[in-house]
């Protein structure tokens, strides 16, 4: 596991309150993990701030699973 | 006649998290003022208040993640509900949740959620604000949350009227059931404004007590002559209302009726009452005329007794203009919590209920030196075992808004 994924599925533990265990890289947020649509908006909010970066509504409407997420930080963060 | 009774009990308060523990502290002169620790007080005039220790939230009931969303009255709201729902033993289905609602009201609401996000957006920039920002301090998202945890779909809203706030949501919802629009109301108030904000801003209006910073448990003395203020605290009072035939039907548990209720404006000031003591009068009189009792036939007013230079005697003014003052007993539970502002009236009906199902009049504490010669017995410093049938509680408030419960077996 990479070190950016390590620290988004920390994030997504914390924020939704789910087990690490049943996070897959493809779990989506709304659908599996059982985060509400403000979740997500705090979510986007904790990876700017663990990751240094900010991150444009249309690019934040596009994460919807964990995949998406490290796929989008590896690309963008400082 | 719809009739309304009482079919569940509800608090988290200075003095404990549930009602049977607060009710026994209560009753034997225990304190819940204490001196303030969350925040920095050296600089505040008033450095004490009736805080509730975060240990004391049972977060079972409402988990660590779901209080991070909501602001702290929203999750002693919730804490006291669940009690209150859960001791009545009503089940909502999809047929009677259609006429279970929620009325519960705050005076202020989310006030260290505004402030912090309020620092954060001065400092951070509108990128940082939370989107659960509005949410967790909107005052009515707490009969919201309720509602959505209990399936409660009948009638839901939240008055604020200041320090009148519990009172009256407990008597909007009486008058909701009586008129037939639900048949069962969740209803009281919450508050958590023991903050930066809260305890500067009542300050500021000269409303708190501050001589009493090296001895916090002697700062709440209503009609004592030494009485400087208010001291504020925190909590939440939660009272199942039902109509009488369905909570007969489901041989539900009943501590008693609600008989009256009375509300008037004052008309006069901001924050002063009137200083004849004409709208708590009016107030009492009106919830005296729906009860069809006699005034005679009150025997215990827990009194709003907030522990303030003008407001403590001109209740008593009013008191025994109404009803005389021989044979009366009253006393004030501000004492011994504090302030609770919204959520005042709501717990001091818990405790009147308490109080006639006991058969205990709970102390006004610290009253050492009466700044009265009225004949009635104001219950200093002990409780005292008296069998009630008919009470009444009142409330007033910042606006000159003023409410008045009977309560009776």
């Amino acid at each position: 596991m990479s070190d950016i994924e390590e620290r988004v599925k920390k994030i997504v533990v914390e924020h939704l309150g789910v087990e690490e265990g049943k996070i897959q890289s493809d779990s989506k947020f709304i659908d599996d993990l059982g985060a509400d649509s403000l979740d997500t908006v705090e979510l986007v909010m904790a990876f700017e701030e663990e990751f240094g970066c900010e991150i444009p509504d249309d690019a934040a409407e596009k994460i919807v699973t964990l995949k998406d997420a490290v796929t989008y930080l590896s690309a963008n963060s400082n | 006649m719809r009739r309304v009774v009482v079919t569940g009990l509800g608090t988290i308060n200075p003095l404990g998290n549930c009602v049977d523990i607060s009710w026994d502290n209560l009753i034997n002169s225990k304190s819940g003022i204490s001196k303030i620790t969350k925040f920095e007080v050296d600089n505040y005039p008033c450095k004490i208040a009736g805080s509730i220790e975060d240990s004391q939230i049972n977060d079972e009931i409402v988990n660590l993640r779901e209080q991070r969303k909501i602001d702290r009255f929203i999750t002693l709201g919730l804490i006291a509900a669940n009690e209150a729902i859960v001791d009545s033993g009503f089940i909502p289905d999809d047929k009677n949740s259609l006429r279970s609602g929620v009325m519960v009201g705050s005076g202020i609401g989310g006030l260290d959620t505004i402030y912090k996000n309020s620092s954060v957006l001065d400092n951070q920039g509108i990128r940082k604000i939370s989107p659960f920002f509005i949410p967790s301090s909107l005052i009515n998202l707490l009969s919201g949350h309720i509602s959505i945890k209990y399936n409660l779909k009948g009638p839901n809203s939240s008055p604020v009227t200041a320090c009148a706030t519990g009172t009256h949501a407990i008597g909007d919802s009486f008058t909701l059931i009586k008129n037939n629009k639900a048949d069962l109301m969740v209803c009281g108030g919450a508050e958590a404004a023991i903050c930066p904000l809260g305890i500067s801003g009542f300050s500021a209006a000269r409303a708190l007590c501050d001589t009493f910073n090296e001895e916090p448990i002697r700062g709440s003395r209503p009609w004592d002559r030494d009485r400087s203020g208010f001291v504020m605290g925190e909590g939440a009072g939660i009272l199942v209302l039902e109509e009488l035939n369905q909570a007969k039907k489901r041989n539900a548990k009943i501590y008693g009726e609600v008989k009256g209720y009375g509300m008037s404006g004052d008309a006069f000031h901001i924050t002063k009452p009137s200083e004849d003591g004409n709208g708590g009068y009016r107030a009492m009189e009106m919830a005296l005329s729906e009860s069809q009792l006699n005034p005679d036939e009150i025997e215990y007013i827990n009194a709003h007794g907030t522990s303030t230079q003008v407001g403590d005697m001109i209740e008593l003014l009013a008191v025994e203009k109404l009803f005389g003052s021989d044979n009366l007993f009253m006393s004030s539970n501000k004492s011994a919590i504090g302030h609770l502002l919204g959520a005042a009236g709501a717990v001091e009906a818990v405790f009147s209920f308490k109080s006639m199902q006991t058969k205990t009049l709970p102390p006004t504490l610290n009253l050492d030196n009466p700044d009265t010669n009225t004949n009635i017995n104001l219950i200093p410093n002990e409780s005292i075992s008296k069998s009630t049938k008919n009470v009444i509680s009142n409330s007033f408030g910042f606006g000159g808004t003023n409410a008045s419960l009977i309560f009776g077996l």
